[in-house]
């Protein structure tokens, strides 16, 4: 550099000019009203956060801990217990899993590795309309068609265990009751099994299905021992996406649980939910304290779907790196 | 004005004696219409170019070769600042345009001034018509009721005119490869831009196409200043006026492209001209 | 040869059971389809659009003030919702880098998951209990808030689908980055761009228990923004779970309504993301 003819200079990205000009240019500008509207986001959820926590105070000092684990809900006297919501939340999302997940995961085999792509395009298109059926309208089928249907069908099969049905199965049975509220959310959140599933199982690269076939695998073989392990962990994605959605799920599971406090073994019982309780409760509440507790049941609730939506996202994501494009 | 010499090409290869005779060509009458002096450019700790120097002239054809990754569309992009939208970029020396520091100037008017067609085509989804009109447009240049004119005075330049004149308004998409290129070409001088950069404009297109757009270099040069990079040695010496040889981030050799490519004085460019590495 | 013959059985028959999966899926969208077109299309007339619900016990009667509430409360969060989340997205796509980018994302995320019930106490703890009362603004409001984050995301989404060299090349003929933004760069996804608000707005139209405590319900009409108003999904809700014959009539056929409208919408959406115009260049 012994010859350098000029002193070197800085130059910042942007030139010096005028820094005042272009702080008050249309291009800053843009960049900051864009700025402001992200940030809404964070301002949103942040007071979305303190209003539940805040407005589920006096819940929150009255009963503690207790809140969580017991189960009477007495809005006359006062004394609430969150675990029959809880108990029905569980139950409902678990048994709309149990139906949904082995019919969503068949179903995204069958799209992702066997139907040629014009008919599995058409059929995820499909499915993917039913993802976008408002949960009102599954509630208003699940009380007008499933509810009747299943008081004629599920009594017959109770009685057929002659007396000595398991206790899961057992009691008067009205229609409305965990088990409808199952079979509403299983139809609910199946679609998001499917879409999600389907698109894990395409990520998987061809040639590690190449290579079991060139092995002499079948290709329900070369599916379910190499290509499903390989996607496993999406496919848990999206199963705890339909579980953070089934949990959530508030206007189907209402209209077909039967809104009753209790805990019970048999599913053929009516129950109640965390999302639902709110939503049949909620305009009625009157008080400091009933409200409150109404409240501190939509922090819990809060909680787990964002505990399970996060998880859910990890291991899409994880898949999603594992896959090669 | 003096042609400037550019002394530091050779840093860093101080033992390459021949390297360090190598002037920058000299071109009688005005002054260059672009003279890099020291140039430095970083991606973050990676330094590309280490010292450029060298004069573009006016009206004529200057053309960048070497290997790739060498630094020449690096330097050609510092030439306009598009260099400027990678993250953690910077320059670091100076370049000026007439007389005037690029570095220190508004970057938009800069571009405006010092046009830049890229390696693939890249039309705006909009109609051949608009994507001409849009430079004009955002600049505020031409007057509404003169625009059709100057849409056509553009094509007109880029040789495109008597092939789309009947489609102005379909897509830009419609139009083949070559034709695109030349589409982004008349774009570019629709901003009547004082420098024109193309950074491999051809290495997307057939040899028909390139030899379109090859004649059309030729004719540009009349109103225009013109610095091309290309991987194509012969195409350099088709079309270029002066050539400049680059090299791991540094200037190796700038002459007349008679000189780089007949007599060239530093050794590491012979071997690339005849082809022994590279 | 037993074992190859025992493969090749569970081979078939587990092909069989996945093709039987997707069929059922596939059998009940058109159940639910058929069912509700039959039951809705049965019991939709003329006075469901202009008239008002009838009293308890009354037959008759229509839905016209929930038509009309669904469309204020959509039309009011769509005017909220829809420009914060475009512009967000923009920031996010054009702008933002590293880490606060992926803080905005990932509560975007987190918003765009939290049970919708949730959203409608949150409006009420801020807008009602302090006094605003039930009313068409903070049902909009609520709606608004489930509409940001998904608008955020697919803004996001599409905009990244620009190549780059577009914004080269605008930015090489002198445009501004914000001018590039909007004159390149938004154009050159505004399929996927409207199509995205399109899905957005078709997700929120269904909702309801968002309104439940924030527009609650009315069975009159209600002017102007500031009074309690009855919404489509809502009306669905209350009438489903009546006890009246008649009521679950109207039920169906504002079911038939609301689930025609959201539908057509994804389809139209669908279509125009799908159809005609792409990126590719030759």
């Amino acid at each position: 550099m012994a010859t350098s003819a000029t002193t070197p200079q800085m130059a910042r990205p942007q030139g010096r000019a005028s820094f005042l000009s272009r702080a008050f240019s249309a291009d800053s500008l843009a960049r900051v009203v864009a700025f402001s509207a992200a940030t809404c986001i964070l301002v949103i959820t942040a007071l979305l956060v303190y209003e539940l926590w805040s407005h589920s105070a006096i819940s929150r000092a009255q009963f503690g801990l207790k809140f969580l684990h017991t189960s009477t809900w007495d809005p006359v006297h006062d004394d609430f217990g969150a675990l029959p919501f809880i108990y029905g939340t569980v139950m409902t999302a678990f048994l709309g899993l149990l139906i949904a997940v082995p019919f969503g995961v068949g179903a995204a085999i069958f799209l992702a590795e066997l139907a040629p792509p014009k008919l599995s395009d058409a059929m995820t298109f499909l499915i993917e309309l039913l993802a976008a059926v408002p949960s009102v309208i599954f509630g208003l089928i699940g009380i007008l068609v499933l509810v009747p249907l299943l008081s004629k069908v599920v009594p017959p099969i109770r009685d057929a265990f002659q007396g000595h049905p398991p206790v899961f199965f057992s009691g008067s049975f009205i229609g409305v009751s965990i088990l409808s509220a199952g079979v509403v959310l299983s139809v609910m959140v199946a679609p998001y099994i499917i879409s999600v599933s389907r698109e894990v199982l395409l990520a998987v690269p061809r040639d590690l299905r190449e290579a079991a076939l060139a092995l002499g695998a079948t290709r329900w073989e070369t599916t379910w021992q190499v290509v499903v392990p390989f996607a496993r962990r999406g496919i848990m994605g999206s199963v705890f996406l339909a579980l953070a959605r089934a949990l959530g799920e508030t206007m189907a599971v209402t209209m077909v649980v039967g809104n009753t406090p209790r805990i019970s073994a048999s599913i053929l019982a009516p129950g109640d939910s965390m999302a639902s309780v709110i939503a049949s409760q909620f305009s009625e509440a009157i008080g400091n304290l009933y409200p409150s507790a109404l409240i501190e049941l939509g922090l819990v609730l809060f909680g787990i779907t964002i505990i399970l939506n996060g998880a859910a996202r990890l291991l899409i994501i994880a898949t999603g790196g594992n896959a090669a494009k | 004005m003096s042609p400037q010499m550019s002394p530091d090409i050779v840093n860093g290869m101080s033992s390459n004696k021949e390297a360090a005779e190598s002037t920058t060509p000299t071109v009688t009458g005005a002054p260059p219409k672009l003279r890099s002096t020291n140039l430095n450019f970083f991606y973050g700790a990676f330094q590309a170019l280490h010292g450029i120097s060298l004069d573009v002239f006016a009206s004529k054809v200057t053309a960048f070769i070497g290997p790739s990754g060498c630094g020449k569309s690096t330097f050609l992009r510092t030439l306009n600042r598009m260099n400027e939208t990678v993250k953690g970029s910077r320059a670091v020396g100076e370049i000026l345009l007439d007389s005037e520091n690029i570095l220190e100037m508004e970057v938009s008017q800069l571009r405006r001034r010092v046009g830049m067609v890229f390696q693939r085509p890249n039309p705006f989804p909009k109609s051949i018509y608009d994507n001409i009109a849009y430079g004009p447009r955002i600049n505020g240049m031409i007057k509404r009721g003169d625009m059709d004119q100057h849409v056509e005075k553009s094509l007109r330049r880029a040789a495109l005119w008597e092939e789309v004149k009947d489609k102005l308004h379909k897509s830009a998409f419609d139009l083949s490869g070559g034709q695109q290129q030349r589409l982004c070409i008349a774009r570019a001088l629709a901003v009547e831009p004082e420098v024109l950069l193309l950074d491999e404009p051809c290495s997307a297109l057939d040899p028909i196409a390139t030899a379109k757009i090859e004649e059309l270099l030729f004719h540009l040069k009349d109103n225009c200043t013109v610095v091309i990079v290309t991987h194509n040695m012969q195409q350099a010496a088709r079309v270029a006026d002066f050539t400049g040889f680059f090299l791991m981030g540094k200037l190796i050799e700038f002459d007349s492209t008679e000189v780089i490519f007949k007599t060239p004085k530093v050794k590491a460019t012979e071997d690339y001209i005849t082809g022994r590495f590279g | 040869m037993n074992l190859s013959f025992h493969r090749k059985a569970v081979n078939a028959v587990m092909l069989c059971l996945t093709g039987v999966c997707t069929a059922v899926a596939v059998g009940l969208l058109f159940f639910i389809l058929g069912y509700l077109f039959v039951q809705g299309g049965f019991s939709l007339n003329l006075d469901f659009f202009t008239k008002l619900p009838a009293p308890v016990g009354e037959m008759g009667g229509g839905m016209a003030n929930a038509l009309i509430g669904s469309a204020k409360v959509l039309l009011l969060a769509t005017c909220i919702g829809v420009p914060i989340g475009f512009l967000a997205g923009i920031y996010l796509a054009e702008y933002a880098g590293g880490a606060y980018a992926s803080i905005i994302r990932f509560v975007t995320d987190l918003l765009n998951g939290v049970p919708s019930i949730i959203i409608g106490i949150f409006v009420y703890t801020m807008v009602i209990a302090n006094g605003g009362g039930f009313s068409t603004y903070a049902g909009g409001l609520a709606l608004s808030i489930m509409m940001i984050p998904i608008a955020l995301r697919s803004t996001e989404e599409f905009l990244r689908s620009v190549p780059g060299s577009l914004r080269e090349g605008a930015m090489a003929l002198g445009a501004t980055k914000s001018r590039t933004i909007a004159s390149v760069v938004v154009p050159a996804a505004i399929r996927g761009l409207i199509s995205g608000m399109m899905l957005n707005l078709a997700r929120v139209a269904g909702e309801t228990a968002p309104l439940l405590f924030t527009a609650y319900g009315n069975q009159f009409w209600s002017p102007g923004w500031k009074q309690p108003t009855a919404t489509l999904p809502a009306m669905v809700y209350a009438y489903a779970v009546s006890p009246y014959p008649d009521w679950h009539r109207q039920a169906w056929a504002a079911g038939f309504v609301l689930l025609t409208m959201v539908l057509l919408i994804n389809v139209t959406a669908r279509t125009i993301v799908s159809s005609g115009f792409s990126h590719k260049q030759k």
